[in-house]
């Protein structure tokens, strides 16, 4: 029997802290402002790493906590919406870097729902039976996209990693169910990185747009029924009491969209757990570097049976929720 | 009427104030200092209540605002 278990999770998140107060002294803002609309106070900023070196950080990590080998990897995922290049893929980076010579290795493009879908993708290779240990990871860095001139946007994010070893233990299920969605239709709400092809015989107008552009109330009204209402979905469809779900794991977006999720979704306030504060939006790795937090923190323990949702949302549009059994 | 008492308390519910201070006249940016997201949430729920769709925040102030623009899309 094939059964896909997180058996370590790790994070890094880059040294330099930037608080709100900092931000407020290079464009019109203010720590008040901030935190009463996002409840952001501190992010961290890349000063010289990009998106693969934070997640090499992480699978280092892994690789210290597990006490396995570099070759004993099957396979490295990397989410990002942030990688280095187009090609090599940031998992073929973090691959070499880490020198796991047996590992096929490739990104997950899936904005803020990265981790969920890569998660997801782990979980069915290691099912298959094909494959026996792999990383999953997260890592963006958020600064290299941001208009750091546009108050609306340049708030709202920070850079950081997290990640997980995944490893087919045979035991009981830990991954219960999952419901994944997207919705292309409603894709130009975020967008980032736009490139413009300058070959000769391209006719078409060449413009380039390589800052992050969010279309903030579609955004906030995306989270509040199709985020809510999947939520939902997870919980009835495994006929669970909503005092059965232990705490949910949201993409940490904004704490405010945390408050409305809860309150449409029908669940206490207190089972989302939040980091906001501390690391401000870091896209797909916000949720690994929450649970791994979650889990240093005692919070949260791997093989407590604890029954945990891990929902991720953002550009896409994606969506989607995993229903674990820690 | 109808429309303004349910408007009243979904603003009444989302920014936490009291019945007499959400009233026809009330500039709910100024007065109730409803900040964008706010009101995102209050025309999120206006429009579940109503099945009616608000494209734009804009010309949309006080509560007055809100109860004549839904009534006149339920008289479409």
């Amino acid at each position: 029997m094939n059964e896909t278990r997180i058996t370590h999770t790790a994070s890094y998140l880059p040294a330099r802290v930037v608080a709100n107060a900092e931000l407020a002294e290079m464009m019109e803002t203010s720590d008040d402002w901030i935190y009463s609309r996002t409840g952001i106070k501190n992010r961290r900023v890349v000063e010289n790493q990009n998106t693969s070196d934070l997640c090499t950080e992480v699978a280092r990590a892994l690789i210290l906590k597990s006490g396995k080998k570099p070759s004993d990897i099957d396979f490295i995922i990397v989410a990002t919406m942030t990688p280095d290049y187009s090609s090599p893929s940031t998992a073929c980076l973090v691959q070499g870097n880490l020198e796991a010579s047996n590992a096929m290795a490739f990104d997950i493009s899936a904005a803020c729902s990265g981790f969920v879908y890569a998660l997801s993708m782990g979980e069915t290779l290691i099912g298959s039976g094909k494959y026996q240990t792999g990383m999953v990871i997260a890592g963006e860095t958020m600064s290299k996209v941001l208009d750091w001139e546009d108050r609306s946007t340049a708030v709202l994010f920070g850079d950081g990693a997290g990640g997980v070893l995944l490893e087919n233990t045979g035991e009981r299920p830990q991954f219960i169910d999952e419901y994944l969605q997207s919705d292309g239709s409603r894709g130009m709400s975020l967008t980032t990185s736009y490139s413009y092809n300058s070959s000769p015989f391209y006719q078409a107008e060449k413009k380039a747009s390589t800052t992050l552009k969010m279309d903030g109330r579609s955004i906030f009204d995306f989270s509040l029924r199709n985020v809510s209402a999947n939520i939902r979905t997870i919980v009835e469809r495994n006929q669970l009491s909503d005092e059965s779900i232990d705490y949910v794991l949201a993409h940490q977006a904004n704490v405010r969209i945390l408050d409305a999720v809860a309150k449409k979704s029908n669940l206490s306030r207190g089972k989302f757990l939040s980091n906001i504060a501390s690391y401000a939006n870091t896209s797909a790795a916000s949720i690994p570097i929450l649970l791994h937090e979650c889990i240093e923190k005692g919070i949260l323990q791997l093989g407590s049976q604890q029954k945990i949702v891990l929902t991720g949302f953002g550009g896409g549009l994606t969506w989607g929720s995993i229903l674990l059994s820690l | 009427m109808a429309t303004f008492a349910k408007i009243q308390e979904i603003i009444v519910d989302q920014l936490g104030k009291e019945e007499e201070e959400v009233q026809l006249t009330t500039n709910f940016r100024e007065e109730l200092e409803a900040d964008s997201l706010d009101l995102f949430q209050i025309i999120n729920d206006i429009e579940d209540e109503f099945d009616v769709k608000i494209e734009t925040d804009e010309g949309l102030n006080t509560v007055e605002d809100l109860v004549k623009f839904v009534d006149g899309e339920l008289a479409k």
